[in-house]
């Protein structure tokens, strides 16, 4: 493997709080300092003038769908999509078919990553058997086989007992608990936001008080057992004010905000148009803007995609009918920078730091940071650069995408995992 | 102003004149209806589909009669005889039906928004005859067409709703049509079957019957479904007609001439008292004969018609 010459870019890294114009060298699948003169000479160099080089993104919410539905993505495919989003980690979600209860599963998801994906990827496990929410799952094998958190995601355990025995037992091993906060009995048939727009559009309601409580059920469970919860994709104004208040009770409990619920509102389903629907659903302005201030003081420690792939054929459908979930791998970051840096002045190196250091961080990943013997995982993007999205011609096996056909600000140009470029100029090549 | 539009999807998107001009031709009709012969050619060769897959009656009546009336071919599909019980898709259904060499297809479906899909996939025209609890356009249109029959002009009217508005497509379509025409909306109910989302609508929501009640004109009473009481919508049938049921004493509480609507299906007794009903302040059969007239100006208009010409197709 030859060595990595990175020049002239602009380099941020904020776990080492760098952010300078210069070089970035890598050896042996890891960052170094410097290279050697007769190491520079053999080393690949790839001017970056104009580019920002990070560390490669971290996403510790995509949902692969492997194994047992592959017509919708596999782990190769998901995680070229990863790729071509600047990604070099990510952590998939369990609800496969079957769903990654048992040893066994887990091992089967490994085994295919190490066959196939071109970055990293770690699995989770699941909290209940079956995700059906009714007995614990085995998490110490599980964890022993490798996962790397538990979570029902799709799914909330409803039982605030076996949560709070769930946490518990997981405290054992130290594996944080993700938790897709969302009460089932007031969203019996829900399929959108509960307000004024799905008044309108006769769709029924999933009210912000759904997640609000399990949010709550969840900081005071984390505050009581001691574990640590990871609350997924925050999309209620209150739910930010309650994790604001329980941080600042020191209460273990972490949470992320998606790309889409920061950038858009159901105010876009008015055509009901399914690649606009998923779960929780987009919410109202004001909860948007309150996710984004959350952001912004660390009420909501990062960003993560719930990239959840399905077919076109799947999407395409009455709007009641059809599956919960959009794409995000390949639109991120784009996305991230147009409503972070652009819209709301958020620094670029802090919007970096939400999508490496600290979702690395929340599941412990040795990842996120440029740091000298660091894993060479790296991101080269040009922030400016526009670019149409052809949801179609991308590297997920599905489409379905709200920025679909849409002129996105910011462009991926080459990914880098253990000092291998993984992605470049529109490519995977490895 | 010629129409234009080949879809009729829901009455929010039409405009005041749309509006003025299928009453117009609905009134043109109306007058067909009234001889021994009651069939006009304006449609002979086309054939409609009415995809019916959520039950009703009414309003597939009255849409297999219009068609007739207007000498149009109809076939009617309903959800338990179509291959939607085989797990066809809506899109694959649809697009069989426009191979057959349908003209038109009028669809019930119990989805939200599937009358809008449908159209984006198809060539011919789409009638929406009710979708979830969206809109149910000609049920707006045909009780609009019949309040201006008693009242003339709605500008400034008192309108009343009373009942499960949640789930109302009739609900939804009639605030469009009446706030566009410029009547002064109220609901009214119980504060789970009446939310405060509804203001946004332009209507002023109530959860006391008997101001709502004062001095209007119209009150339309909405079907309350059983299956809400078992949700937890209201306590009971018994408390809902207690504080809700439109009875003798509150019909006094309503302008003198006010008339009193129903979409059907009626709960005698629960939503409405029997005398009431049938009484003669009661218009709910000339909604359903104004029904036809409404769903012929439709059918006619979103095939090709022209307002004007209706006289000149007898």
């Amino acid at each position: 493997m030859p060595s990595l010459w990175i020049s002239n870019a602009r380099i941020i890294d904020p776990a080492g709080k760098r952010d300078e114009v210069g070089d970035l060298f890598m050896a042996n699948g890891r960052i170094v300092s410097s290279l050697s003169a007769a190491d520079k000479k053999k080393a690949k160099k790839i001017d970056a003038t104009g580019l920002v080089a990070c560390p490669g993104l971290v996403d510790i919410h995509v949902h692969l769908r492997e194994p047992g539905q592959t017509h919708k993505e596999t782990i190769e495919t998901g995680a070229r999509a990863a790729a071509a989003g600047g990604f070099t980690s990510v952590v998939c979600m369990p609800n496969t078919a079957p769903v990654a209860d048992t040893a066994g599963t887990i091992q089967q998801i490994k085994d295919s990553i190490a066959r196939t994906a071109c970055i990293k990827i770690y699995p989770t496990g699941c909290i209940t058997v079956g995700m059906k929410g009714q007995a614990l799952a085995p998490i110490g094998s599980l964890k022993r086989a490798g996962v790397i958190a538990i979570t029902d995601d799709g799914d909330c355990v409803q039982s605030n007992e076996l949560m709070r025995r769930a946490c518990e037992y997981a405290r054992m091993f130290d594996l944080p608990i993700m938790d897709h906060c969302q009460d089932h009995s007031m969203t019996v048939g829900a399929v959108m936001n509960e307000g004024t727009v799905s008044t309108r559009l006769g769709l029924r309601g999933w009210p912000n008080a759904a997640e609000d409580l399990i949010v709550a059920r969840n900081a005071i469970l984390s505050e009581y057992t001691g574990a640590h919860i990871h609350l997924q994709h925050i999309s209620s104004k209150f739910s930010v004010e309650i994790i604001r208040r329980a941080k600042k009770r020191g209460v273990r409990i972490t949470a992320e905000a998606t790309p889409h619920h920061i950038a858009l509102t159901d105010e876009a389903l008015g055509t009901y148009d399914t690649n606009f629907k998923m779960n929780p659903p987009l919410r109202t302005e004001e909860d948007r803007l309150e996710i984004i201030a959350g952001l912004r003081d660390g009420t909501l420690d990062i960003l993560a995609t719930d990239h959840a792939p399905h077919t076109d054929y799947e999407k395409d459908k009455e709007f009641d009918y059809a599956p919960n979930g959009i794409l995000g791998l390949e639109t991120a970051l784009a996305v991230s920078l147009d409503v972070l840096v652009r819209q709301n002045k958020f620094k670029l190196a802090y919007v970096i730091d939400l999508l490496t250091r600290r979702p690395a961080q929340i599941v412990k990943l040795d990842a996120g940071t440029l740091a000298a013997g660091a894993a060479a995982d790296v991101c080269l993007f040009d922030p400016e650069e526009k670019w149409v999205y052809d949801a179609k011609a991308g590297f997920s096996k599905s489409s379905n995408s709200p920025w679909h056909g849409q002129t996105l600000r910011g462009r991926v140009k080459t990914t880098i995992v253990d000092g291998r470029v993984v992605f470049a100029d529109g490519r995977i090549t490895r | 102003m010629p129409w234009t539009r080949r879809h009729l999807l829901t009455i929010e998107e039409l405009s005041v004149e749309e509006i003025h001009q299928i009453h117009a031709t609905a009134s043109a009709f109306k007058k067909i209806l009234g001889r021994s012969v009651k069939k006009v050619p304006a449609l002979r060769g086309k054939t409609i589909v009415n995809l019916f897959l959520e039950p009703s009656t009414r309003t597939r009546m009255a849409f297999d009669m219009a068609a007739k009336r207007l000498s149009a071919d109809v076939i009617s599909l309903d959800g338990n005889s179509s291959s939607t019980t085989k797990g066809e898709t809506l899109r694959d259904t649809a697009q069989n039906i426009e191979a057959l060499q349908a003209d038109m297809i009028v669809i019930r479906h119990s989805a939200a928004g599937s009358p809008l899909y449908l159209s984006n996939i198809l060539g011919i025209p789409v009638i929406n005859a009710g979708d979830g609890a969206h809109e149910h356009p000609t049920q707006g249109l045909l009780d609009t067409f019949t309040m201006r029959e008693h009242l003339g002009s709605l500008k400034g009217r008192k309108v009343v709703i009373l009942g499960d508005i949640l789930f109302s497509r009739v609900a939804r379509s009639n605030i469009h049509a009446l706030t566009k025409l410029g009547a002064n909306v109220t609901i009214v109910g119980p504060s789970t079957l009446v939310p405060g989302w509804f203001n946004a609508l332009g209507v002023t929501v109530s959860h006391d019957l008997r101001s709502a009640l004062a001095d209007a004109e119209v009150v339309m009473l909405l079907r309350i479904q059983h299956e809400r009481q078992t949700s937890g919508m209201f306590p009971s049938l018994g408390e809902y007609t207690s504080l809700f049921g439109l009875n003798k004493t509150r019909a006094g509480w309503l302008d003198p001439k006010a008339i009193i609507m129903h979409p059907g299906p009626i709960n005698r007794g629960v939503e409405i008292d029997s005398e009431l009903a049938d009484g003669n302040r009661s218009v709910i059969l000339e909604q359903v004969t104004n029904g036809i007239a409404i769903r012929m100006a439709v059918l006619y208009l979103c095939a090709g018609g022209q307002p004007e010409q209706v006289v000149s197709t007898e």
